[in-house]
């Protein structure tokens, strides 16, 4: 059958259905099944989120300032983004400014994560897709020595020594037998592309970048007071500063402030030296690769984050920008108020959830979560072991927000998209430059390739706006101004009987948000709506389809049993789908299934 | 000076899940380390863990293990059988997250010399917001002195006390209050994902 979606899409579900369940390397659980036509073209993508995410349940009754901990549980890499989002929304029910020195420290704190997320992500979850480590072990050290050399001078890691020491490594560990974090691959697939040199480079840094990422949460230690699970504090942040050796143990003081510093030039440097040259050298290889833009070309969203004052949420105060594009046109950009509830609303006709009446829209603060699991008539399989999904019924656990009834997509190319088209100056700067270097349109930013860049290049500001924060934070501490956090309305009593509050935040995969409802004291309704409900968003009442759905139309397959094609643009996305990390079958048995039928 | 680290993994949101998160804290609660034991809460950060194991000569994990055995059934793998195991049977819960931190670990040259991975069949994982089941939660005692034990045949010495550390999770969702401050059942649903699909209507 053959449908026109209102979005822009011609959906085909005849021909071959090829599921892809669990979808690996990601956080939770995720299936995908697509249609493919004869010459393996994707002519119809379905997104299934396959968990019960009921946060907003769980939190009910719970104490308002407690909630940072329960949503930083979410999921296993985007704690500290949670937590913050959290703590803005109860501040923004409560009245609650925090003061400078914790607006700039949650900043550090959130670039770090950033940072990060999209170094961890890039290495370890989605340059697989590109690289190929298996074909590292037939390298030239020298060549590839020559290569490094070619691609980034500055680095100082490049000798032919250093090259052979990393490939012998490398061949005991995949001689060992247990292939262990390289299993899963599809190393034969003809879609790599890479010689050998380039993905002994590349197999190199992911190297690199372990070592790295470790630094890299030090920062959270320091400023959180511990990691893997840094802890918050509604009125700013629970770390005192005392840059003068008297007062607290365990508080900041100067030789912490160096070691911060220290990190993040390390940061700037790789960011630099070896991040950005790599996306462009491997990029490279794969320029013909142009498939997975989606909905990047004409529908994206963006909150914004990163606020120069503490407690102005303003569009012009944000450095990563605020705004919305519809229906391609990148003249026009959107102010976005995520209050307002005739702009973000969650639909729930094709999700396993319960609204009373078809087709009805509700804004975050009037959500509901009410689970309705059942199963459309063309479901083919058991209800235990399905084997084709019916995606003209119910068919996922992820609701469908849409921003003015469309469809959007979020995440390091939506913001850039909007920072582009709004005419941010580093992000234009940054984009036009990696255009020219690459010799490509702009049009090729819309694709999975320019969304695996653009985490690249923010990665980078980041770093650039990170230094930028630590140094206005010394500053203000110089001047005198050691506060980190405002208790004037700590206690319940000094709060109104019924109030509510949004707290947005960029986290690394897209625009985030949560809206709390507190009535005596009490959580009577929290809501998140995850960059992830975004993307992986199922179709709306109208048919529209969403952004992991959209990107991967149109794509060509080598082979449709090895998806490789799939999990690239998949992956490209960085979807979390919020996360208990289990990943079992009931018989106890092999994970990832892919199924041509 | 051996160092060990005593980790506790798993999703305390996800019932039974938890098992491994609540072994360190109850651990911290009825032994006393000293410096050359870090108690750790490690929730599901997978590879953001290397850096602990890095710092570590031994390593003890409590976690939620799948051998398809009898729900609260406890197993005890050591050695090189840890990754081993994960890597032929569906052990631990986390073990795409964790494996891939022992390979990567052991990629990198960093990876402690012992392990002992102490396990426990889950009851349930189904309930989002729900705390052990109390045949799990049974097993804590048991898990805690196979630990000590281990650990003091290796020179990492405890006595009976407390252990202050700042690794464990925040106060609100230490077991007791978690479990305590649960909404009804009317508020809060009780089905989960039955790979991936509630069982409960």
């Amino acid at each position: 059958m053959v449908i026109q979606t209102p979005n822009g899409f011609t959906l085909d579900n005849s021909g071959k259905r090829v599921v892809v369940d669990p979808v690996t390397r990601i956080e939770g659980h995720m299936r995908c099944e697509v249609n493919v036509d004869e010459n393996n073209t994707i002519t119809n993508a379905v997104s299934t989120g396959t968990m019960w995410r009921g946060l907003e349940v769980i939190l009910k009754g719970r104490d308002p300032r407690d909630a940072w901990a329960f949503t930083e549980r979410i999921c296993g890499v985007c704690t500290g983004t949670h937590a913050l989002t959290s703590v803005r929304a109860v501040e923004d029910a409560l009245g609650i400014e925090i003061p400078d020195n914790a607006n700039s420290i949650r900043n550090i704190m959130q670039l770090n994560l950033q940072i990060h997320d999209h170094i961890v992500h890039f290495y370890h979850l989605h340059a697989l897709d590109w690289v190929n480590p298996i074909n590292a072990l037939r390298a030239d050290p020298k060549a590839t020595s020559e290569l490094q050399q070619a691609v980034s001078p500055a680095h100082p890691l490049s000798s032919p020594g250093y090259f052979r020491d990393i490939q012998n490594r490398l061949k005991a560990f995949v001689e060992s037998g247990q292939l262990g974090i390289f299993k899963n691959g599809y190393w034969d697939n003809p879609a790599y592309l890479l010689p050998p040199e380039a993905d002994l480079m590349a197999t190199t840094h992911y190297l690199e970048a372990l070592d790295l990422q470790k630094d890299i949460a030090k920062i959270h230690t320091i400023f959180g007071g511990k990691n893997p699970h840094p802890n918050w504090l509604v009125g700013g942040v629970p770390c005192p500063i005392n840059v003068h050796s008297t007062g607290a143990v365990g508080a900041i003081n100067m030789e912490r402030l160096n070691l911060v510093s220290s990190i993040i030039d390390k940061c700037i440097e790789f960011n630099k030296n070896v991040y950005l040259p790599d996306v462009i050298a491997i990029g490279g290889f794969y320029k013909n690769w142009l498939y997975g833009g989606g909905l990047s070309s004409q529908a994206c969203l963006a909150y914004g984050d990163i606020p120069e004052h503490s407690n102005d949420f303003s569009p012009e105060q944000l450095y990563l920008p605020r705004g919305a594009i519809t229906n391609g046109d990148l003249s026009v950009v959107h102010d976005v108020d995520v209050r307002d509830p005739e702009q973000i609303q969650e639909f729930v006709d094709h999700s396993w959830y319960d609204y009373g009446e078809p087709g009805k829209g509700l804004h975050p603060w009037d959500g509901v979560t009410d689970a309705k699991f059942e199963l459309g008539a063309n479901m083919k399989g058991t209800r235990t072991n399905i084997e084709q999904i019916d995606e003209a019924a119910k068919y996922s656990w992820i609701k469908a927000p849409r921003w003015r009834g469309h469809a959007m997509e979020v995440g390091p190319l939506a913001r850039y998209v909007v920072g582009y088209a709004s005419g941010h100056d580093e992000i234009t700067d940054q984009v036009n430059g990696l255009l020219r270097t690459m010799d490509l349109p702009v049009d090729a930013l819309f694709s999975t390739l320019g969304r695996t860049a653009a985490r690249a290049l923010e990665s980078e500001y980041c770093g650039r706006l990170q230094k930028y924060f630590f140094d206005k934070l010394v500053a203000n501490i110089k001047a005198g101004d050691e506060s980190t956090a405002n208790v004037a309305k700590w206690e319940p009593s000094t709060w109104p009987t019924s109030t509510k509050g949004v707290g947005m935040t960029e986290a690394p995969r897209g625009a985030l948000g949560h809206w709390v409802h507190i009535s005596e004291g009490r959580i009577e309704n929290y809501q998140c709506v995850v960059p992830t409900t975004w993307n992986g968003s199922p179709r709306d009442s109208q048919g529209n389809i969403g952004a992991f759905e959209a990107a991967l139309m149109n794509t060509k397959m080598e082979r449709p049993e090895e998806p490789v094609e799939i999990l690239r643009t998949l992956h490209s996305f960085d979807p979390c789908l919020a996360c208990s990390t289990h990943v079992m079958s009931p018989d106890g048995d092999e994970l990832t299934t892919v199924k041509v039928r | 000076m051996t160092k060990a680290l005593v980790l506790g993994i798993g999703n305390v949101l996800w019932a039974d899940e938890g098992f491994g998160v609540r072994c360190v804290e109850a651990l911290a609660d009825c032994r006393a380390f000293g410096d050359d034991a870090l108690l750790l809460d490690g929730g599901t950060q997978g590879l953001y863990l290397l850096p602990f194991l890095e710092d570590a000569d031994l390593l003890v994990v409590f976690d939620a293990v799948d051998y398809g055995l009898v729900p609260g059934t406890m197993k005890i793998v050591e050695g090189d059988e840890v990754p081993r195991f994960m890597g032929a049977k569906k052990m631990s819960l986390h073990q795409t997250g964790f494996q891939d931190v022992i390979a990567t670990a052991q990629l990198m040259g960093f990876c402690p010399d012992e392990l002992l991975l102490i396990g426990c069949q889950p009851v349930e994982l189904e309930d989002y917001g729900g705390g052990l089941r109390q045949v799990v939660a049974d097993c804590i005692p048991r898990a805690l002195t196979i630990a000590c034990a281990w650990l003091d045949e290796r020179g990492i010495k405890s006595t009976p006390g407390r252990t202050d550390t700042g690794d464990l999770a925040d106060t609100s969702i230490r077991m007791a209050a978690y479990e305590n401050g649960r909404p009804t059942e009317e508020d809060a649903c009780r089905v989960g994902d039955a790979r991936f699909f509630p069982t409960a209507e």
